[in-house]
């Protein structure tokens, strides 16, 4: 089953959106995602997909073409990171509050300044607010196959809402895989026509993106919450179909190695393979350390985390954004949050590291376990600290 | 009874539009809406849906007409409406015109002509707007633009736009000692359309509303990308009596501040003919709050470059020629 | 507001806050906004349209004897059609 090919994982991530066959693709280039577009635009001009492919004059534009495509109901898709997500911001919220399921690869990358074009998450953690439901790959299996999911989840009539899947940028966008390809007739089978549940024809005429009086604001963002918290039993729904047809396990969160294992370390996207490798060599040494790997950011998987983390009693967080003057990186804070009232609620340390596409290699990993491992009881812990700046 | 009964509807559909009492009885834009009394952007908006008729979909940007037309449950569109931000009224009707197309072309709509319609205020057109419009026309999308331009952030409470014509009183520019009101001229955005080089361009009046229909069924008739420019008189922003609405725009005409011609292909031509002498532009401020404050100089100053532009258009008109007759030189 | 039912529960709010029903601003009656109304003296009236073609309510609606009327429901008594009526067919009155 599947079709095993090597390429880099953007232009891989652009074949299985056109698998999914999108009628209308709106995107902007943007360093480290720009491949995505391109060659989506390859392969609509070589006449294997069938598609509108609107080249619009910004990343704002590309949100909104698509939200109008959606609108009409034509299954979209649009691909951007860090100062375009930042520039098409305006209309993130709205894609959501007006349950239109727009398809957006996120190629992760560090928000200004200084000017950087490599990976952090910085750039999806500043929208994590806007109702979007966020998967995160951490290789370049996980991305073809999340970008085919997307749109079963998104255009799901019990979801309805937009959907971003994060790679990081250049670590994934730019590195060269061998991954497994669904055929087109795979692809048909698992992912039916978009039928939307309102769109703009003069046959039923319906006006969207109403005006919200006080009086009726607070109800539509409850029922919009619902929407975003409701949507992980889709997604959990799709994820068994996605095994039973390939093979493939998804989970929100995925373990390695925590058979037993009294410390874990807990990632995002593509440094959860790197820090395998350090889990390996740790656990060959006799250390009783696991990992976990957050594939579904939101909705958030509290039930998952909770299950997860029972028995560990040293929980390392891994975050590459910081929230200036806040608590610490997004992530730490969000499960210091969702395990504040839990029984026996392990040790947070929260790490601040692999800012704006700086290298972290396996050593490093085992440096920062090692650092909360072997560490003074005595001392108190700071809320979160930096990993690998010079100085500090 | 629809005095209209009777004529077979071939000989009505085959002529420009040239009485009131011929014009479809269909309200695609319903009495209820919440706009203010006398207000000419929303008689502008009432004529151009009947120009435009079942088939269409509107895309608005945030604005008056948006706010007082859409107040949730309720609606006064008849017509398929979309609304999504303030600046990309021009971006989601690419979007809705290209999703359209495709739906089409694989068979998941039925095959009928559906045209998008984009429409904006000042503010969402030429300032904050100008980006997405600017993009979605030079990309030639098979859509109608639609500015209504009332000469202020109205909505917002009468700010200062682009469009806000010189001398004008408003909140953010407003006349006082150190300050004689907005110091610059309209933006002509008409023109920048023509420079993108659409098949067509117009500027229209909702006091002229035959004129102003006859437009919108012609724009809508291109297979391509068509902008048109109309003067939306608001009683309320420019501080006039609410039953002179129609009459504001008239002297806007008449004093050549606001002259109405289309550019097809390349070609300029007035629409609406023109005095031989224009009217003093005193005749057309006299009766706006906004202008009160003008001293003589200002005046002069106004209708001296008023001439002007209009000589210039004058002179398009004359020398101008479409594209075809160009290239077969 | 006094027409409009707000939904009793969140969860009756429609998906996305789309308004399913065309033209249902209708059931506001912007007529309780003025402060004049408009009067047609039939004996004048050349029966144009003209008024018909510039009430920005599109109230203004053709009776059947083809004499013209505006809908009490929703005037608003911008005075417009009195203004630009030629015959002076229409005067503004106080509302009572």
């Amino acid at each position: 089953m599947g079709i095993r090919k090597g390429m880099e994982i953007a232009l891989a991530a652009a074949e299985a959106v056109a698998l999914c066959r999108p009628d209308v693709v709106a995107a902007y280039p943007i360093t480290p995602n720009t491949h995505i577009p391109e060659h989506l635009s390859d392969i609509v001009a070589e006449g294997r997909l069938d598609a509108e492919f609107i080249c619009v004059e910004s990343e704002h534009s590309a949100l909104s073409a698509c939200m109008g495509a959606s609108g009409a109901g034509a299954r979209v898709f649009t691909a951007t990171s860090s100062q375009g997500l930042l520039y098409m911001a305006e209309v993130m919220s709205i894609a959501s509050s007006m349950r239109l399921p727009v398809v957006m690869a996120l190629g992760n990358r560090s928000l200004s300044g200084p000017l950087n074009i490599w990976n952090d998450h910085s750039d999806i953690m500043s929208q994590r607010d806007t109702g979007w439901i966020s998967l995160f790959a951490a290789h370049g299996q996980e991305v073809i196959d999340m970008m085919i999911q997307a749109f079963k989840i998104a255009e799901n009539g019990d979801v309805m809402l937009p959907i971003n899947v994060n790679l990081d940028g250049f670590q994934l966008t730019h590195v060269v895989e061998v991954m497994d390809f669904p055929t087109q007739e795979e692809v048909d089978a698992f992912l039916p026509v978009y039928k939307p549940f309102a769109s703009l024809h003069p046959d039923h005429p319906c006006s969207m993106g109403t005006l919200g009086l006080p009086e009726i604001y607070s109800e539509a963002t409850r029922a919009r919450e619902a929407a975003v918290v409701n949507s992980k039993k889709t997604i959990l729904k799709v994820w068994d179909e996605w095994e039973k047809r390939f093979g493939r396990k998804y989970e929100p969160i995925q373990s390695y190695k925590m058979k037993g294992a009294e410390i874990a370390m807990l990632t995002m996207g593509s440094m959860g393979e790197t820090a395998e490798v350090a889990i390996d060599a740790l656990r060959e040494k006799g250390v009783p350390i696991g990992l976990l790997k957050l594939v579904l950011w939101r909705p958030f998987p509290y039930e998952e985390l909770k299950k997860a983390v029972k028995g560990v009693k040293s929980l390392i967080v891994m975050d590459r954004c910081v929230s200036f003057g806040g608590p610490g990186g997004p992530v730490a804070s969000e499960i210091r949050s969702a395990l504040y009232n839990e029984p026996g609620c392990p040790d947070i340390t929260n790490y601040i590291f692999g800012l704006g596409g700086r290298d972290v290699a396996v050593e490093d990993f085992i440096k920062m376990i090692d650092k909360v491992r072997l560490a003074d009881k005595k001392r108190p812990k700071e809320h979160y600290e930096f990993y690998g700046v010079r100085g500090e | 009874m629809n005095t209209l009964q009777g004529y077979p509807v071939g000989l009505i559909g085959n002529f420009d539009l040239y009485a009131p009492k011929l014009v479809d009885r269909e309200e695609y834009f319903t009495p209820g809406h919440r706009a203010c009394q006398g207000c000419g952007e929303a008689l502008a908006v009432r004529l151009m849906c009947k120009a435009l008729g079942k088939d269409t979909v509107i895309v608005s940007a945030t604005g008056c007409m948006e706010v007082i037309s859409s107040l949730y449950p309720t609606t006064a569109w008849k017509l398929p409406w979309l609304h999504v931000a303030f600046p990309n009224a021009a971006a989601v009707a690419s979007g809705v015109e290209a999703g359209l197309k495709a739906l089409k072309r694989k068979g998941r709509i039925p095959d009928r002509y559906i045209k998008t319609v984009a429409m904006g205020g000042d503010g969402g057109t030429m300032d904050i707007g100008i980006q997405a419009l600017s993009g979605a026309m030079e990309r030639g999308h098979d859509m109608i633009y639609v500015c209504f331009d009332n000469e202020a952030y109205m909505n917002t409470g009468i700010q200062r736009s682009s469009a806000t014509p010189f001398g004008a009183s408003t909140t953010t520019a407003p006349p006082g000692v150190a300050s004689m009101g907005n110091k610059t001229w309209k933006k002509n955005l008409p023109e920048i359309m023509v420079a993108h080089n659409i098949p067509y361009v117009a500027t229209a009046s909702n006091s002229y509303p035959l004129d102003f229909m006859n437009k919108v069924q012609k724009a809508r008739s291109i297979k391509g990308p068509a902008y048109i420019h109309c003067l939306s008189v608001c009683p309320t922003g420019w501080r006039s009596p609410s039953e002179t609405c129609i009459k504001m725009g008239r002297l806007a005409v008449e004093t050549g501040v606001f002259p109405l011609y289309e550019v097809e292909y390349g070609k300029y031509k007035m629409t609406v003919s023109m005095p031989e002498k224009l009217r003093p532009i005193q005749d057309y401020i006299k009766h706006q709050g906004r202008f009160r404050h003008l001293t003589p100089e200002q005046i002069k100053a106004s209708q001296d470059r008023t001439n002007l532009e209009y000589k210039k258009l004058l002179s398009k008109i004359e020398h101008s020629k479409s594209w075809s007759e160009m290239s077969a030189e | 507001m006094a027409n409009k039912k707000w939904p009793e529960d969140w969860q009756d709010v429609t998906t996305g806050c789309i308004v399913f029903e065309p033209g249902s601003a209708s059931q506001y009656h912007t007529g309780s906004w003025r402060a004049q109304k408009p009067i047609w003296d039939n004996t004048k009236c050349i029966k144009c349209g003209v008024c018909y073609i510039y009430c920005p309510e599109g109230c203004i609606i053709e009776k059947e004897d083809g004499f013209f009327e505006a809908n009490l429901d929703y005037c608003k008594g911008c005075g417009i059609c009195a203004h630009e009526c030629w015959p002076l067919a229409i005067k503004m009155v106080e509302e009572g």
